[in-house]
């Protein structure tokens, strides 16, 4: 392994943390939401946000380029905040993973709250605790085990994200250059040795990660 | 006499025989080979299917295996290599690929890439020069200019020359190096501004074909190698902005 692998390991496991603590923080109101809400919004609401699911993540990284661009409406957004443009950025890739792994984060803690039912809320409430307190003190606790998955499939996920990356990513060194793509370098310039070792590190990393995914959460008999 | 029939039977079902020829497409030769595939077909009355993609991973097909019958590289390395790997045959220059530097924007590339040397870009796309052909161009020439250094914290790499296109094309690079075939057709610019970079500045981009020794249209194949470099077929690769050798 080359010190250009290292830096791409490394830059892969930086992404994936970032992105896995801001999709928590954001994929859990969000299946709150979806939940518990009757809002007629709520199917299409589901539906967008399992749009990454189904999609080739090179249409969405398409997207993004074009939206993120000088030309559209994201472009003009970031540029006039001053943040500049973010193709070819490390927040560019940081926002585009998010959405890309946002279903996987989104749909398991969605489950948990949905598997929670209404009972343990109501006699939170009847008990004189606030929605939030209850959300915080029932909710969160009693969804712990689709949190962890949510968590392990985000990061893994996002590991082992390619297609968007590689549409918006510009493969720049320590800023944009992830496994999957240093992998892709690899196997084009057929350097298949270098390519296999990534690519075998990257096969046992997410075996590793759906094993403890198995063991901590096995399937209910 | 029923002999005779058979044979003649036989015969007119050769004549008959429309082959279906698969070829592999280097993705900077797909405007024009689509051009002279359809004008193949209508003279010959033989199926062409093309698949477009990048050099290495068409090798990499047709080391396990692929059922392409032709490939037209985007370098002369990789017919090479399969050549002298036994995977392949008669290998000839179809084309030879120009450079050019193209910016989107009407104005902003000068005739003489000055641009370059002011650098008042954020970003300046090239394709991923260990992979692309048309990205070690780029890079031998910024060398040539003595410009590699300054803007090497400026760029941006696709990984083909489609994708360098697309960079450029939605604006996220101000300006690129991509293939003159991609903005160039029928003699002229199609958009943007642009600067087609001296042929002295980088070595020539030998773009070489080969029949696959797997074919099983091996006759076929050899027949539209062959309408490749006849006239016909020239001047359509000459008016995407391709010489030849």
């Amino acid at each position: 392994m080359n010190q250009e692998d290292i830096g791409a390991i490394r830059l892969t496991l930086e992404l994936a943390t970032i992105v896995t603590l801001l999709l928590l923080l954001a994929g859990t109101p969000i299946a709150w939401w979806l939940a518990k809400s009757g809002s007629r919004f709520r199917n299409a609401v589901g539906a967008l946000v399992a749009l990454p699911l189904v999609l080739p993540p090179t249409v969405l990284g398409f997207y993004l380029l074009l939206l993120m661009g000088p030309n559209g409406p994201v472009g003009h957004f970031t540029e006039a905040m001053g943040w500049g443009l973010l193709p070819f950025t490390f927040p560019g890739l940081v926002l585009a993973s998010t959405l890309y792994s946002l279903p996987f984060v989104v749909q398991p803690i969605q489950n948990s709250f949905e598997a929670i039912g209404r009972r343990p809320m109501e006699v939170a409430a009847t008990l004189g605790a606030s929605p939030f307190d209850s959300f915080l003190k029932i909710a969160l606790p009693l969804a712990k085990p689709g949190l962890v998955t949510a968590a392990i499939l985000g990061f893994a996920h996002t590991v082992g994200e390619f297609g968007v990356v590689l549409m918006i990513g510009g493969n720049i060194p320590d800023r944009t250059r992830v496994i999957s793509v240093q992998i892709y370098n690899h196997v084009e310039a057929l350097e298949y040795a270098q390519a296999h070792w990534l690519a075998g590190g990257m096969m046992a990393f997410s075996f590793i990660a759906l094993l403890i995914l198995y063991t901590f959460n096995p399937a209910k008999k | 006499m029923k002999r005779l029939f058979l044979t003649l039977f036989s015969l007119s079902a050769i004549g008959a025989h429309a082959a279906d020829i698969k070829v592999a497409v280097a993705a900077n030769f797909t405007a024009p080979m689509k051009q002279i595939a359809s004008d193949f077909e209508k003279e010959t009355g033989n199926h062409v299917a093309l698949s477009f993609g990048g050099t290495g991973q068409f090798y990499a097909q047709i080391r396990n295996g692929a059922p392409y019958d032709l490939l037209l590289a985007a370098d002369e390395k990789t017919p090479e290599k399969l050549e002298r790997e036994g995977l392949a045959g008669g290998r000839f220059t179809y084309a030879v690929g120009k450079l050019v530097l193209w910016s989107s924007k009407a104005g902003y590339v000068d005739g003489e890439g000055k641009v370059l040397k002011e650098g008042s870009f954020g970003h300046i796309a090239i394709a991923n020069p260990g992979l692309a052909p048309y990205g070690a161009a780029a890079m031998q020439t910024l060398k040539g200019l003595g410009l590699l250094d300054s803007l090497s914290p400026k760029m941006v790499q696709g990984e083909n020359i489609s994708q360098t296109f697309q960079f450029v094309a939605s604006g996220n690079a101000e300006l690129g190096f991509v293939a003159l075939s991609q903005v160039w057709k029928d003699g002229k610019l199609v958009s943007g501004s642009a600067w087609v970079v001296p042929a002295k500045l980088y070595s020539p981009i030998r773009q070489d074909a080969a029949v696959l020794s797997s074919s099983k249209e091996k006759t076929a194949a050899a027949a539209l190698a062959n309408y490749l470099k006849g006239e016909k077929a020239r001047a359509v690769i000459k008016s995407y902005g391709y010489d030849f050798q």
